[in-house]
C-alpha cells in the first residue's frame, strides 16, 4: 500500500481523539538533534482543521488492526474497514519530514490493540526508539499507554515520550461493561496510577541528579466521551475533578460522541454530536483549573446538567446573588475571578491599574473586561456599572441574548415561546 | 515646553527614534510628527532630519531605565508594530512618563498608554500565530519560508526558529517589510531584501506537501465542521502562505505568479550584499 493511503487510513482512524497539545515540555535544542520543544509552555498550534480544532501533532495510529470490539469505536474488530500499519521507518521519516517543514510540533502516537496490549506497546517503543535514536528527533512526542500493558513497558514508553495518556473514554464502570467489554476500570486506572507516581519520582530524581532519566516530563492526560452513555454532566465533572486531584492529570479532554455505528446500546446514527454540551464541559474544566471553582459549586443533585443557554460561570453567578455586586476597587483576586466577564488576564490588570487611582466602568473596558456580561455584577467605587437596575429574570434574559448570537441556531429551536425565562 | 511646529525625520531605527526624543528635549521643542526618511510629504512645517547618535539614544534609554527596567523592552516592541503614527504614540507616552514618574506605568487604561499595550498584544499574537502557521519548503537541504505579516515580526521569530532549527540552514522572507532572516551554523542575520523569488519544489518536496494536505483534510471530523471557529482561530490572511490551502495541482509555492527561481537574477540580496545562498552560510 502507498504511504499516502496508509496516512489517510491511519489519520482517519485517529481523528476522534481530542488531545492535540504540545504543552508542558521545555527542552531546548541539542547539538546534532532535530528540533526542540521550547516554543512556549502553552504549546503551539500549527493549523486548524475544518472543524476548528487545533492541529499541533501528527496524530496517527500505528495500526488500526484491532482485536478489541468496543461498540463505539470505528476500529473495532467487527467493523468492515481497510486495515493497515505503519512500519517504524515510514513513520519516523514522515514525522521528520513534517517537523522540519514546520507543519507539526511532534508526533501523537496511538494504536489499535495489535494482538495484545504488550505486543502493541512493544511496537510503539520500537517506533519511538527509532525516531529518537537513529532519526535524532528532539521534538514533542505524545504516546498512548494501552490499558493492560505491563508496567515495565509503560515505563519504557514514558522514557521516550513527553506526555503519556490513557483514555478512559466511558466515564463509568457500567458503560464500560456494556460498550467496551474488553476493557475494565482497573486496567485503565492501573497505568494512570503508575504514570502519576512515575512522573513524581522522576521529578524528584532530577532534583538530585541532572542526568536522571526523564519519565513523561509533560505529565499525562485522558479523554472522556460525552454523549455515548447516559452519565450526567455532574458525574463527568466530579470525575474530572478527582482526576486532576488524585491522578495529577495535566488535562482532561472531552469528545462529543460522533455516531459511527448503529447499535441498540448507542445513540442512533442520525444523532448530532452534542457539541454544545462538550463546550460547556470545557468551560467548566477551565473554571476548575484556573478560576478556583470546585465541581460541587457548579452542579449539584438538584441541577445535574449544565444549562445549554448560559455558560457555567454566569449560571453560578445567577444562583449566588449574595456574592454580588463585587466592588472592583477593593475585591481580592479570587473574588474578581468569580465575576462573569472577568478573566485571569483582566483580573490581574485590574490589580495593577487600581494602584494609581479608582477605576471606572470605562477603564474596565480598556483593561479587557467583557462589560456586557460584567456590568450586572460589578460596582466601581460604589456605583453600579449599569445605569439600570434589573431583576434577576431581566439579567438572565440579557445574558442569554448575548450567548444566543454565538451559538448554533438549532440549539434554540426547541424552546417554545411559552418557556418561562429564569 | 514651547510649541514649535516642526517635523522630525529619522532613519527608522529604534536608536534614531530615541535620538529624536533627545533632540526634542535639548532643543526645547515638541514635534508635530516624527516620520521615517522619505515618508515626509511636502508641507509648510519645518522638517528637520535628526541624525541617529548612539550617545544621545543611550542617554534617553538610561533615563527611561532608571524609571523602570520594563520601559525600553516595551518601546522596542511598540516600534516593531504597525500602529499608525507609532513614533508620535511613543513620544507622547515617554513625555507623560517623564512628567508623572514611574507610577504612570500602572495606569494601564490611560489614553497614551493603552494603545501601545494593545498594539504590542496584537504583535505578540501575530508572532504566536506565525510560529505555528509559517511553512518551510526544503530546497537542497536548506529550509525557506515566506510570510506576509502586518507587524515586523522577524526579530521576535528569530529566537524561536534559531532554537527549533538549530542544526539547519534556513531563511524566512518577510514580503510586507521586504527583509529576510538568514540562519546558518548558529549565526543569524536580518537583512533588507527588495525582491525575492522562491524555487519550484522538487519531487520530494511536492510529495511532502501532498501528504500534509491529505493529513490536513483527513483529520477534520465532517460532522463537526465549523468554518467560523476555524476562521477565528486562524484568520484568512495567513492562508496565502500555508501549504494546506494551496491548489494540489499547482507545482509552485504560494506566490507563484510573481515569484520564480530564487537562484536567478532576482535572488540577490539588497543592501545586505552577496547572493542569498552565499550569505546564508555566513
Amino acid at each position: 500500500m502507498e504511504l499516502l493511503d496508509k496516512l489517510t487510513i491511519l489519520a482517519d482512524a485517529a481523528k476522534y481523539d481530542a488531545a492535540c497539545t504540545s504543552s508542558g515540555a521545555r527542552r531546548g535544542h541539542v547539538e546534532g538533534m532535530i528540533g526542540s520543544t521550547s516554543s512556549s509552555i502553552a504549546g503551539c498550534c500549527h493549523t486548524f482543521s475544518a472543524d476548528g480544532r487545533c492541529v499541533t501533532l501528527l496524530k496517527v495510529l500505528l495500526s488500526n488492526d484491532c482485536v478489541y470490539d468496543c461498540k463505539y469505536c470505528v476500529n473495532r474488530r467487527s467493523n468492515d474497514v481497510r486495515r493497515t500499519s505503519f512500519t517504524p521507518k515510514e513513520l519516523a521519516e514522515l514525522t521528520i519530514g513534517f517537523y522540519r517543514r514546520n507543519y507539526i510540533e511532534g508526533l501523537f502516537l496511538s494504536s489499535a490493540v495489535l494482538g495484545s496490549p504488550d505486543r502493541t506497546t512493544e511496537l510503539m517503543i520500537r517506533t519511538l526508539s527509532l525516531l529518537r535514536g537513529e532519526y535524532r528527533f528532539n521534538g514533542y512526542i505524545h504516546a498512548k499507554a494501552i490499558p493492560g500493558a505491563s508496567p515495565e513497558l509503560v515505563y519504557q514508553l514514558g522514557l521516550l515520550a513527553d506526555r503519556l495518556s490513557v483514555n478512559i473514554e466511558l466515564p463509568s464502570e457500567a458503560s464500560l461493561k456494556s460498550l467496551a467489554p474488553n476493557k475494565t476500570k482497573r486496567a485503565i486506572l492501573a497505568p494512570m496510577r503508575q504514570i502519576r507516581y512515575g512522573v513524581a519520582e522522576s521529578k524528584a530524581e532530577l532534583v538530585k541528579y541532572r542526568s536522571a532519566p526523564r519519565f513523561a516530563p509533560a505529565g499525562q492526560s485522558t479523554q472522556l466521551i460525552v454523549g455515548a452513555s447516559g452519565e450526567s454532566d455532574r458525574h463527568i465533572l466530579n470525575l474530572t475533578e478527582s482526576l486532576y486531584g488524585q491522578y495529577r492529570l495535566k488535562r482532561v479532554f472531552y469528545s462529543a460522541y460522533v455516531p459511527v455505528v448503529e447499535n441498540a446500546l448507542l445513540p442512533s446514527l442520525d444523532t448530532k454530536p452534542p457539541l454544545l454540551r462538550e463546550h460547556r464541559l470545557y468551560q467548566a474544566d477551565w473554571l476548575l483549573r484556573f478560576y478556583g471553582f470546585r465541581a460541587c459549586e457548579l452542579l449539584d443533585e438538584a441541577q445535574p446538567d449544565f444549562d445549554p443557554r448560559l455558560d457555567p460561570k454566569c449560571c453560578w453567578a445567577l444562583r449566588h446573588p449574595e456574592f454580588f455586586p463585587v466592588e472592583v476597587n477593593r475585591a481580592d483576586y479570587e473574588t474578581l475571578l468569580r465575576v462573569p466577564g472577568v478573566g485571569v488576564v483582566s483580573a490581574k490588570r485590574i490589580l495593577v491599574a487600581r494602584r494609581t487611582g479608582p477605576l471606572h466602568a470605562d477603564d474596565l473596558r480598556k483593561l479587557g473586561v467583557v462589560m456586557k456580561r460584567a456590568q450586572y455584577f460589578l460596582t466601581c467605587s460604589g456605583q453600579l456599572a449599569t445605569p439600570l437596575r434589573l431583576s434577576y429574570a431581566g439579567v438572565m434574559a440579557n445574558l442569554m441574548a448575548i450567548e444566543r448570537a454565538a451559538l448554533p441556531a438549532a440549539q434554540f429551536e426547541q424552546l417554545s415561546l411559552f418557556d418561562r425565562v429564569g | 515646553m514651547a510649541w514649535r511646529e516642526i517635523i522630525y525625520q529619522y532613519d527608522g531605527s529604534f536608536d534614531g527614534l530615541l535620538s529624536c526624543i533627545y533632540e526634542s528635549y535639548t532643543q526645547k521643542e515638541r514635534p508635530t510628527a516624527i516620520v521615517c526618511d522619505g515618508d515626509a510629504e511636502p508641507c509648510f512645517f519645518e522638517v528637520r532630519t535628526v541624525a541617529t547618535v548612539r550617545a544621545h539614544a543611550e542617554r534617553v534609554s538610561r533615563s527611561l531605565r532608571r524609571l523602570s527596567p520594563d520601559v525600553i523592552p516595551l518601546l522596542r516592541r511598540v516600534h516593531l508594530t504597525c500602529l499608525p503614527n507609532k513614533e508620535m504614540a511613543i513620544y507622547r507616552f515617554v513625555a507623560k512618563l517623564y512628567r508623572e514618574g514611574p507610577r504612570y506605568l500602572t495606569r494601564l487604561s490611560d489614553d497614551a498608554y493603552q494603545p501601545l499595550l494593545r498594539a504590542v498584544h496584537q504583535l505578540s499574537t501575530e508572532v504566536e500565530h506565525l510560529r505555528g502557521f509559517l511553512r518551510f519548503s526544503v530546497f537542497d537541504g536548506m529550509l525557506g519560508a515566506e510570510i506576509e505579516p502586518k507587524n515586523r515580526v522577524l526579530p521576535l521569530l528569530r529566537g524561536h526558529f534559531c532554537d527549533r532549527c538549530y542544526n539547519e540552514t534556513f531563511f524566512i522572507y518577510d514580503r510586507t517589510h521586504r527583509e529576510a532572516l538568514l540562519y546558518a551554523n548558529g549565526v543569524s542575520r536580518i537583512v533588507p531584501l527588495e525582491s525575492f523569488e522562491i524555487a519550484a519544489p522538487d519531487a520530494e518536496e511536492a510529495d511532502y506537501r501532498r501528504l500534509w494536505k491529505r493529513f490536513y483534510d483527513t483529520i477534520a471530523i465532517p460532522e463537526r465542521e465549523n468554518p467560523k471557529r476555524r476562521m477565528s482561530n486562524m484568520p484568512k490572511r495567513y492562508w496565502g502562505t500555508m501549504t494546506e490551502f494551496q491548489e494540489e495541482s499547482a507545482e509552485a509555492p504560494p506566490a507563484a505568479e510573481e515569484a520564480r527561481r530564487f537562484r536567478g537574477s532576482g535572488g540577490r540580496l539588497g543592501r545586505g550584499g552577496g547572493r542569498l545562498d552565499h550569505a546564508a552560510t555566513v
